[in-house]
């Protein structure tokens, strides 16, 4: 899968196998450029291959959420493994984002 | 061979984003030894990422990561180099201790930068977690910080599957 598709008005992201401070930028700069078409209503981050995320991995999803949020979309996490799941609750972000 | 085992390891590196991996797999590699959970190897992992983090972005203003796919990582602008970072881990009696330290720019109020959700940075669409993450998956952290010497950060956690101690009873 790509890493980055818009599929039926959400924009799936597919993290990588670590998210942290290194891939941050890319990811949030790259979402950003999807964020704003106008077929674009959610965004979905799938952490299929994600084996470890830091705090840079709430500021992607914090990132995300205050653009699409004001604008009505969602935002979902999918496939949350049991580390990833554990920063989402301590972060308080499991609160903001539907973890699927 | 009975009683604790104790172990210290010294690592010293260019304050760069992808060094946060390289620090990561270091500090897993260095208690795998002692049989930890899979959760305990996530915490210690995520906290050490935090810090280093922190010593990168913060101490040493190193803001760029990766550039996507088929293009170079970035290096400090202007040809200046990078910094070092220095991660110290010593194992005494099943306890893990991690110090790492910068030369950077330091921490002038040390106290507002562990709060969650502070960040000097908000442009980086930093989460301001880092602190109040390593305090969560370490039994101990402590922040020494002075500005323009730079910052030194400890923290201690108690690995519970220490065969070591098994072996003592």
């Amino acid at each position: 899968m790509e890493e980055f598709q818009v599929i039926d008005h959400c924009l799936m992201v597919k993290l990588p196998k670590e998210v942290d401070h290194h891939q941050a930028g890319y990811y949030c700069k790259k979402a950003d450029t999807f964020l704003f078409q106008p077929e674009v209503n959610h965004v979905v981050f799938d952490f299929e291959d994600t084996e470890f995320m830091d705090s840079s991995g709430i500021g992607i999803i914090m990132g995300r959420y205050k653009k699409i949020a004001p604008l009505g979309g969602k935002v979902y996490a999918i496939n949350v493994g049991k580390q990833v799941k554990r920063i989402l609750d301590l972060s308080g972000m499991s609160k903001l984002v539907e973890v699927l | 061979m009975s009683g604790k085992m104790e172990n210290e390891m010294e690592l010293m590196f260019d304050a760069v984003s992808y060094n946060e991996g390289l620090a990561r797999v270091a500090v897993a590699a260095f208690v795998s030894n002692l049989n930890p959970t899979l959760e305990e190897l996530a915490d210690v992992k995520t906290a050490v990422s935090e810090a280093v983090t922190n010593a990168i972005i913060h101490g040493y203003g190193n803001v760029e990561g990766y550039a996507g796919k088929g293009r170079p990582v970035q290096q400090p602008a202007d040809g200046k180099k990078p910094g070092k970072v220095r991660m110290l881990c010593k194992l005494e009696r099943g306890v893990l201790k991690v110090l790492i330290e910068d030369r950077g720019k330091g921490i002038v109020n040390v106290g507002k930068a562990m709060e969650p959700l502070f960040t000097t940075r908000p442009d980086l669409e930093r989460s301001g977690m880092g602190f109040a993450f390593m305090e969560a998956f370490m039994d101990d952290l402590q922040v020494e910080s002075a500005p323009g010497v730079g910052t030194i950060v400890r923290m201690q956690k108690k690995m519970t599957n220490d065969p070591w101690i098994e072996d003592a009873r």
